[in-house]
This record gives structure tokens, sequence and C-alpha cells, in this order.
């Protein structure tokens, strides 16, 4: 049995039978667990073992990379199921169901009508995110790339807060808009390689030969680029990403701020910068000098904010600011930088996510000024959030040090003044992580407090295994930056990863 | 053995924090202290066996332990990696051993405190951090160690979170201290990026060999230094460190006098080969040093606050210790770190069992004639003063101050081919600075335990408070007789111990230099008698018309021009952009857009509902127009009859 097929198809056929499940038996009451939650739970621990399977059996096939599929869908159009799995996907398919499994265990207060269908949503979102880090076929990966957007717009709109609707809308304008225009560089690719060849394909790694104009790789690229900047997000096209993150409900939020942004990641290294090496090369400088812009203005944002969940989003961008700077460096050292920052920020952005909504399940609000300090009532929930506010302002041993430290020397050896600047983003950081740890855990408690249960000692273990995790990335990264290098292309392609200066 | 013994120096605090930390709320106050005190004490121990065993093996290198290789990339090798030499000795033993006694006095000053897991927690983390840093033999291991100092000095700082006021003075704390990280880290990346590795050896090795341009090697050890400057509380950072006295004293002592601040000392000893030969940087070393000292000495001078006085007098020892780095002095430097480490640590809890005593009262001008109800507080803050002052051949301060004043005079700044400068002019601001010291915190020794009862001392010092006064008043006193001068019987084991190879030559010392360090303080010590300390004082305060007096006090001079320059325009902009003008732009053209469809829905509607309802009346009233004809009179329909006949004949008629 292929374990990559299952890997797709497996989570949204259980989202199927817990959305069935969940009709059939609604729950007793509020508290219980129902059938669908044990049908999810299930369905994500099966995962994990065809996963473990994917990761540690080696098959023969006829693939380039460690895992190879291919089924021919639409043989007319060349189109087929091709699937292939290297390092990068691997990890950051492991990222998302550790994220699911904490969204499983911890954030499942808030989706209490209709928790069948959200379940199917949440796992429809896991198999497009999965899908889309293993399509090699690039329609076959455009469709994933639409299929994850559909259900976390369904996410949004309908459970979550105050101003759903508007930032549904908002998200789902700018994703699909973009996506758009990546379908549309897809097709030029594909009928470029047509012209010259006279094969209709949209596989990935026969495309990697298409030889281009400088001006059309370039044109091309950028399409690709537009539709990984809104995701990721670069700073012009940020804009859907905090109104989407603070209205999603918890499970979406971490979701999307910690798998979905790195979709955009994996994109650009993937298609960016070894389908199109030298237009990456020489859009490096604009890529960069983005990348330094998003540093600094996500961060500068991020400290004016007042809303808990709209704060530890402007401090994604300012995260992602450094993948970008990353990816575009133009070395193995920067690539590699990119990716340790994409799992460290995605676990330890998803815990933050996770502490608001569980603050937000409690005192009802998401304004600083009115959440007071916590620690006195709260000290576990309290430790765990100044744990990952420390790990957001990059304190080094943690993971996102690591990330950042790499892109910084990456950075340094092509401009020292792109590195200074992204670095002075650090001290935003501070500011920023500070600020809500002396607003919301160390200080003084509101008067009017009502009394709050502190998290139980389980999901204080769960984000303990998190913080271990992150610590572990931090102080040694070695094993995960092997792991999860992204593998060339085979060698009669272009050039390796990066491909732009020796 | 080493490679055991050396993980476990770190790992014990470690342990113990993470104890304490893990069992809050389930363990008493004593078995928490006990915990605390155990962790830092096996490390003590510990680094006790080790040095002996550095010191009896080869003199060459050190105790080298690489634990595991943190990350291996094309360009840059790191490892998390361990050494135990000469250098790295002298600092262990001062965190180690100064950690123990600060935290035996904290089990008892702390007792009572609700917080007291957290405040140990911290404490012992910070140890180990503290550790770490000292430890490292690779500069990337090291930038934990240095950010993790900081992290948990800001949660000592900011540990009574009840006051906004010490959380703000925590947070500026950590902001300005990571100013300066930020700096240290670019300079890390310069010289990762020309050499490869960040293991310090072969930095300075590939440093030695000309490897880096010299300009690479300036802007490197420019770098550096500001990391160093901001850590150490240094001109143009000094700010921070006044602020930071929010914190618990035990706190004060052990991070912002003891030992954190003086981790930039260290990091410039550790690699003062790189210094070495980036001469303009070293000469801004030394200039910022000597102003610093200087300054510090001012402040503290009109200060009134107990803790406020010391954490000034911190700023400005440190000041010396950079005096004498950039002089490239470094064992002077490494040698005042230590006896500073003593009497700092003394005079802070001295203060802080005087202020707990006092009910709290920290200021100078209300406490007062504490002499008789606390004898034994005041003879150890007479020790911890003198110590300070460093009045000739009785105190530990006095030695290591004259080897920093005897390594200033000799000095000369190579900064251009043909330009030197000498070294003078700096050991006359440091003299003065002696001087000063000795002003200043004999004034505090005369107005807190001389003259007229102020507040009422109440309660008794406890033992366990006691016992790490009179081991750090021992220490204070004693703890220079290991390197004199060679005007006195000459002895050099200090400097001897740090580099065996190349001793400091003080041949041609002149005998009236150790003279005039001698006669500094006693003089200092003469005018604060003369002041403050005569029955009847000739002043109780300096007298406070003068303008400079005023913003020198609060120390608020460089804080409004922080606040103006940094803090306002970044809070403006801030405020500004709160709104994130790119959101705004779009949201503003969606709006627009809709607005703009609105309006043309709008139009459109209005003209169909015009049309239709022009249609409908046009027809409603051409149906109406046959409907007159029908009004039911015979003599109108006769006429219509006729008048049609008529018509109708006139058309057959004429066609």
């Amino acid at each position: 049995m292929n374990p990559l097929p299952v890997l797709v198809l497996l989570p949204i056929m259980g989202g199927g039978l817990a959305w069935g499940a969940g009709r059939m038996w609604p729950r007793a009451s509020p508290s219980m667990r129902d059938a669908s939650w044990w049908v999810v739970l299930a369905t994500l621990v099966v995962e994990t073992l065809v996963l473990a399977m994917a990761t540690f059996s080696h098959r023969a096939h006829a693939g380039p990379w460690p895992g190879h599929f291919a089924m021919p869908w639409i043989p007319a159009m060349g189109i087929a199921v091709r699937l292939d799995m290297d390092g990068l996907s691997l990890s950051l398919i492991w990222l998302s169901l550790i994220l699911c499994f904490l969204c499983v265990l911890l954030a499942t207060r808030q989706a209490t009508a209709h928790a069948g269908a959200f379940r199917f949503l949440f796992l429809a979102t896991l198999t497009g995110v999965i899908g889309t880090f293993l399509a090699t076929d690039l329609f076959v990966f455009f469709f994933f790339w639409e299929l994850m957007l559909v259900p976390m717009a369904g996410l949004i709109a309908a459970w979550g807060h105050e101003d759903r609707q508007r930032a549904a809308m908002k998200f789902f304008m700018f994703t699909q808009g973009s996506g758009l225009v990546m379908l549309l560089s897809i097709l030029g690719l594909v009928i470029t390689h047509y012209r010259q060849t006279g094969v209709l394909t949209f596989d990935y790694f026969t495309l990697a030969h298409t030889s281009l104009s400088p001006t059309g790789a370039m044109l091309l690229m950028l399409g690709f680029f537009i539709a990984f900047a809104v995701k990721l997000p670069v700073v012009p096209v940020h804009v859907w990403l905090p109104d989407a993150h603070t209205q999603a409900p918890t499970a979406a939020s971490v979701l999307l701020a910690g798998i979905l942004l790195k979709t955009g990641g994996y994109g650009m290294i993937r298609f960016n910068v070894m389908l199109f090496p030298d237009a990456a090369a020489r859009f490096a400088p604009i890529a960069m000098g983005l990348g330094v812009a998003g540093i600094l203005y996500g961060a500068w944002l991020s400290s004016a904010q007042d809303d808990v969940k709209r704060l530890i989003a402007y401090s994604s961008i300012s995260h992602m600011g450094f993948v970008l700077l990353g990816i575009f460096a133009g070395s193995r050292m920067g690539m590699l930088g990119a990716v340790m920052q994409m799992l460290a920020h995605g676990l330890g952005t998803a815990a933050l996510f996770l502490i608001a909504g569980a603050i937000q399940d409690r005192l009802h609000t998401r304004d600083m000024h009115r959440i007071g300090g916590l620690w006195a009532a709260m000290p576990r929930l309290s430790s765990a959030g100044l744990f990952f506010a420390m790990a957001a302002l990059g304190m080094p041993g943690l993971g996102n040090f690591t990330g950042e430290f790499l892109v910084l020397l990456a950075t340094w050896r092509i401009s020292p003044l792109l590195a200074t600047l992204a670095a002075t983003g650090l001290v935003l950081a501070a500011i920023y992580a500070l600020r809500m740890v002396n607003r919301i855990f160390l200080a003084a408690p509101q008067a009017d407090t009502r009394p709050v249960t502190d998290l139980p000692s389980w999901q204080m273990a769960v984000f303990a295994c998190v913080m271990a995790f992150l610590v572990l990335l931090g102080l040694y990264p070695q094993p995960f930056m092997i792991f999860s290098a992204p593998l060339p292309l085979p060698a009669t392609a272009m050039a390796g990863p990066g491909g732009t200066t020796p | 053995m080493a490679e055991i013994l050396l993980p476990l120096l770190v790992l014990c605090p470690l342990a113990a924090s993470l104890v304490v930390f893990i069992s809050a709320g389930r363990m008493g106050a004593r078995a928490i202290g006990t915990v605390a005190c155990a962790g830092v004490g096996i490390s003590a121990v510990l680094s006790i066996i080790l040095s002996v065993m550095l010191l009896s093996g080869p003199v060459a290198g050190g105790l080298q332990v690489t634990l595991w290789p943190w990350m291996r990339v094309a360009g840059l090798s790191a490892d998390i990696a361990f050494t135990l030499d000469r250098i790295s000795m002298v600092m262990v033993l001062v965190v180690t051993i100064v950690g123990l006694l600060i935290h035996v006095y904290a089990a008892g000053y702390m007792r009572d405190d609700p917080g007291i897991a957290r405040f140990f927690g911290c404490m012992t983390l910070f140890v180990a951090a503290m550790l770490v840093l000292v430890l490292a033999s690779d500069l990337l291991c090291l930038f934990i160690g240095w950010e993790g100092v900081g992290l948990c000095s800001y949660l000592l700082i900011g540990f009574w979170y009840d006051d906004p006021a010490n959380t703000s003075a925590a947070r500026k704390a950590f902001y300005m201290t990571r100013m300066g990280d930020v700096a240290l880290l670019c300079g890390l990346l310069l010289l990762a990026c020309a050499t490869g590795s960040l293991r310090i050896g072969s930095v300075l090795a590939s440093v030695a060999d000309g490897r880096l341009p010299a300009s690479g090697v300036n802007v490197a050890a420019a770098f550096i230094l500001v990391g160093a400057l901001a850590k150490s509380a240094q001109i143009p950072f000094q700010a921070w460190l006044p602020d930071a006295m929010a914190g618990p004293t035990p706190t004060s002592a052990l991070i912002h006098a003891a030992t954190m601040v003086t981790a930039g000392v260290y990091l410039i000893a550790r690699v003062h080969d790189l210094f070495a030969m980036a001469a303009p940087v070293m000469a801004l070393t030394a200039v910022l040093g000597a102003l610093t000292l200087l300054m510090g000495a001012c402040t503290a001078l009109v200060q009134s606050d107990l803790k406020r006085i010391l954490a000034w007098s911190t700023i400005s020892q440190l000041g010396y210790m950079f005096l004498a780095l950039g002089c490239g002095v470094w064992q002077a430097a490494l040698f005042h770190l230590m006896t500073h480490a003593f009497f700092k640590a003394l005079l802070f809890l001295t203060a802080g069992a005087v202020i707990m005593r006092a009910g709290h009262e920290q200021d100078i001008f209300r406490l007062g004639g504490l002499r008789r109800a606390m004898p034994g507080l005041t003879a150890a803050f007479v020790a911890g003063a003198s110590a300070l002052a460093g009045l000739p051949l009785v105190t530990a301060g006095f030695y290591s101050k004259e080897m920093i004043l005897s390594g200033v005079w000799h000095v000369h700044f190579g900064l251009a081919r043909e330009w030197t400068l000498s070294g003078h002019p700096l050991w006359g601001i440091a003299l003065l600075g002696a001087f000063l010291t000795a002003l200043y915190i004999f004034r505090c020794v005369f107005i807190v335990f001389c003259g007229k009862a102020g507040t009422r001392a109440a309660g008794r010092t406890s033992r366990l408070m006691g016992i790490p006064l009179v081991c750090l008043s021992v220490l204070s006193l004693f703890g220079g007789v290991i390197e004199m001068p060679d005007t006195l019987p000459s002895l050099h084991l200090f400097s001897a111990l740090l580099d065996p190879g190349t001793p400091l030559s003080h041949a041609d010392e002149p005998v009236w230099l150790v003279l005039a360090g001698a006669l500094a303080p006693l003089a200092g010590l003469g005018v604060a008698w003369v002041l403050w300390g005569r029955p009847s004082p000739v002043m109780r305060e300096i007298p406070g018309q003068a303008g400079v007096i005023r913003p020198a006090r609060t120390g608020r001079g460089m804080d409004v021009l922080y606040d103006r320059v940094f803090v306002q325009p970044f809070r403006l902009l801030a405020w500004l952009t709160r709104l994130d003008i790119p959101g705004h732009a779009i949201t503003g053209t969606g709006r627009l857009t809709r607005a703009a469809s609105a309006g043309i829905l709008g139009v459109r509607a209005g003209l169909l509902d015009m049309l239709a309802m022009r249609a409908t009346g046009t027809a409603r009233w051409a149906g109406h127009l046959p409907g007159l004809f029908q009004n039911g009179r015979v003599r109108w329909y006769a006429a219509w009859i006729a008048g049609g006949l008529c018509a109708g004949l006139a058309m057959a008629v004429l066609s």
C-alpha cells in the first residue's frame, strides 16, 4: 500500500465520518466528548501511523524523492495525480499533524454548535494542506491549494467571532484572487513547455526543464510569487491576515497561523526558487527588501495592538518576514534557516493562539486592557504564555532563534545592512512580546476578575511537550535540519535549491 | 572526570530551577530555599574541585568539553561546548560562591513572600544561564547565556508585578540590554561570516592570522563593545541600572552588582586579543569607561535613596573595569571584577537587611543613627564601604584599584601612525574618581549609621542572613592580598594565575603612584567626615540650588533624552500606524468600491424605476384618453359621429 494517497484522503474521509457520527449521536451535554470527537481523534492517530510508515519505510519506486505515487487522472491534458515527498514536505506534514492534535485536544470548547460539521471542515482543510505539501503535478497542486481555502473560509465565516463574515470574505477574496494569478502562471508554463516539446504535461519535474526567456521566466515566477506572497504573507498584501486570525475560532487560528502560512513558504521554496532559480536570483533583492519590511512593519504594528489575537497575528507577519528573507538569500543556509523558522513559528504561535483562546473562553474578551494580570489566578497558563512569548521574541536556546540566526547569517553574506535592519526587528519583537507579558500575565490583577479555572494538568502536559520540542529545536537542531532539508531537483534539472550564487 | 563535572556544574542550578518551578505551590518556603541553595551549593563545590583539577594540570589550555554539535551547515559550524580555562575559572568561582552566599541570604530574606517559588526559580535559572555564559567556548553558545541572564534579570526586576513601575523598569532594562544584544549579534554574524566558526579560540586565531581586514576587526570589536556597554550599563546605556533596583535586594546583589552586569567586562576580557588589534575601539572603551566612572561617582554623590547610591556606584566601578580593559590591562579588570563582586554584594545585602529592619525605608536622610541599634550590620557595611573606597592596605578594593591605576598610567594609545595618546589624563580622572568614591560612600555611612536617630529599628537579623554577611566581609577585606603592587611586598598570584606565561611588568612603577592611589581615598574619607561625620555636620545635603543637581539626583537627564529621542517618537508612530496603513488603504478601497457600486446600483435602479414609471404613466394616460370619449352624453356622441362622417367624406372627396 502506498502511504501517500492514504495520507491525503484519510482526513477528509474521517471528517465525513465525524460529521455523520455527529448527526447520528449528538452529544448529550456540552462537556461530554461525543462520538464525532473520537472519530476525529482516531483519524488523526491512524494518519500519524501512516505518516510514521511513510517516514521510516523506504520502498523502491520510480520517483526522484523518497516517496512517490502516480496515477493518471485526465490523460488527454497530461494531468495525473502525482505525489512526491521529500524532507521538507515530510517535516511540514508532521508539523500539521502535531498542530491538529493540539487543536483537537485543547481547543474544543468553542465549536459547540454543529460540532460535526466543524470537524468535517477542519479535517477537509487538513486534506488540502497535506495535498498541497505532496502534489508535484501543478494542476493537482492548484486543486489542493484551492481545496484548503474553501473549508477554512467556512470555518471562519460560521464559527468565528463578532466580525467573522467580513474577515472570511477578505480572506477568501485575497487568497482566491492570488490563486487565479498562479493558475495563469501554471498555464503559461505548461503552454510554453508544450510549444517547445509538443508534450502536454503538468508534471513538476518535467516542467523544470523548460527553457524560458528571462522575461518569461520572471513573469511566470511573479505569478507564483504573488499567490505565495499573499499566503505567507508579505507586507503589502498581508491585509487579510490580522482580520482572519483574529476572527477565526481558536482551532482555525491555530491551523491558519501554524500551517496555512507555511504553505506560502513551502510554495516559494518548491516553485519560485527551485523552478525558476535564475529569475528568483534576479528578483531576490526586491524579495529580501520586502522580507525586511515585513519583519519591521509586522513587529511595529504588533506593538501597537490591544487585541491579543491581533498582536499575535502581526507578530506572525514579522516572523514570516524572516522566512521570506531566508528563502531568497540564495544559499542553503538561508533555506535551512527559513525551514527551521517555519517549524518553530508553527509550534510557538499555535501555542500562543491556544493560550489566547483559553483566555477568551474564560474571560470573554481579547482586549488586553480588560484582561489584567492572570499570574495569581492562573499560574500554569501564565507560565506557558510567558514561555511562548519568550520564544516569539527570539530567545536563544529556543527554536525561533535557530531559524533567525541562520537567516541573518545568510543575509549578512549578501548585505550586512539588510541583516542589521532585520536584526533590529528583534528589539521590536522584545517590545511586543514583553508588552503582552506585562499586560496579561505579569501585571496587577483586574479588580473585577471572576474566579477562573487554571489549565488542568493534562493540558499543561501537552503544552510542556510543545515547550520541550521548541527547546530541542533551539538546542539540538542538527537532526531536524538534516531531516527537513528540501531535496534538490534530480541531477538533470537546472540547479540545486538556492541555485543562484555558488 | 571533567567531562562529567563540567556539564554538571551548569545542570545542578538548572535542575533546581526546574524542580522549584514545577513544584510551585506544593512546596513550603523552607523546602524551596533548601533546594535552591543545594543546587547552587553543589555547583560551588564542583567549581572548587574543577579549579583544583585545572590548576594541578598542565599550564597551557584548559578543560574542554564538547557536548553536542549545535549546527553544521556549509559556512558555519557551532557546538554546545564548554571550556574551563583560567579566565573562566575566576568567573565561575565568583558566580558560584558569591551566588551561594546570596542564595543563603535570600532564603532568609524572602521567607515570607508568597512568590518565593518564582523568585528562587528565576535565581537558580539565572545562575545556570550565567554559568553557560561564562563557560561557553563558542560565542553562539555564550549568546544563549547572555540572553538567558537578561531574561532572568527582567523577571526578577519585575518580581513584584503588582506595581506597574516595577514592570516598566523591568521592560526598560530588557529593551536597553536587548539593543546591545542585537549589536553583539551583528558582531557575531560578522565574525561567523569571516571565519566560518564562532569558537572563541579559532576566531581569535584567524584574527591573529590577519584573515580579517583591519576595518573588519574594528567593526567587530565595536559591535561587541556596544553589546558589553549595554549589558554593563555604561554610557550611553547607563539609564536602566538604577531603575533595576525595583527588584528584591538579593537580586540587586547577585544580578545587578556581582555577576550579570560584569558579563560585558568578562566578554571583552575573553576576546582581549581581538580588542588588542582594534586600537581605536580600545581607546573608545577607555574613554567611555573613564567618563562613566566619573559620571557614576558624581551622580551617586547626590542620591538620597540607599539602593540607588549603590546602583550608581556599581556603574562607576564598572567604569573602572572598562577603563582597565581599554588600557589593555584586562587582568586588572578581572581582579577588580572579583573584589567588586565581594564588596558590592556585601553592601547590597547589608543595605537590604538595614532597609528591612528599618521598616522598608530607603531614604538615607530618614534613616540615621543606626549604629547603636544594629552594630553588626554597621560593621559589615563599613567593611564593604572601605573596600569600595579602597582604603589602603586593609581592603581588597585598594589592591585591585591600584592595579588598574598603575596600568592606566603606563598606557599609550597608538591611534594613528604618528599620533599616540598618553593615558595620564585618564589616570587623573580615575584618581579623581577614587576620591569621589570614598566621598559618596562615607557620606552614606555617616548619614545612615551616625548622627541623630531616624527611623526605629525593629527585629533582628536572622542567622541565615548574618552568615553570608560575615563571609563576604572577610572576603572584601582580605580577598585582595593575592596581588600587590611592587612597592609593597611584590606578590602577583592573581596575574600569574590568569596568565602564567607573561606576567605584567611592574618594573618602572614610581613609588608616588602608589602613594597617590592610597591618599585619594583617605582624602575622600576625611572630607566626608568633615562634611557629614562630625556631631554637627557641616551640611545635611549637598546644596540643592545648583541647577545641575536636581536632574542629576533623579538621574533623569538621560531618561528624558531617551524619552524624547526614542520612546515618544516610537509611541507616536505606533499610534499613527496602529490601523495598518495598507490594511486601511485596502479597506478604504473596498469601502469606496462598495459605495460606488451601491451608487451605480442606485442610479440604475432609479433610472429603470423612472422609465417604468414614465411608461406606466404614459400608458395610463393613453388609456385614459379614449375614456374621455365615452362620457355618456348623447349630443357628444352625435357630434363625434357627425365629425367623423365629415372627415371621412372629406378624405374620400379630396383623395
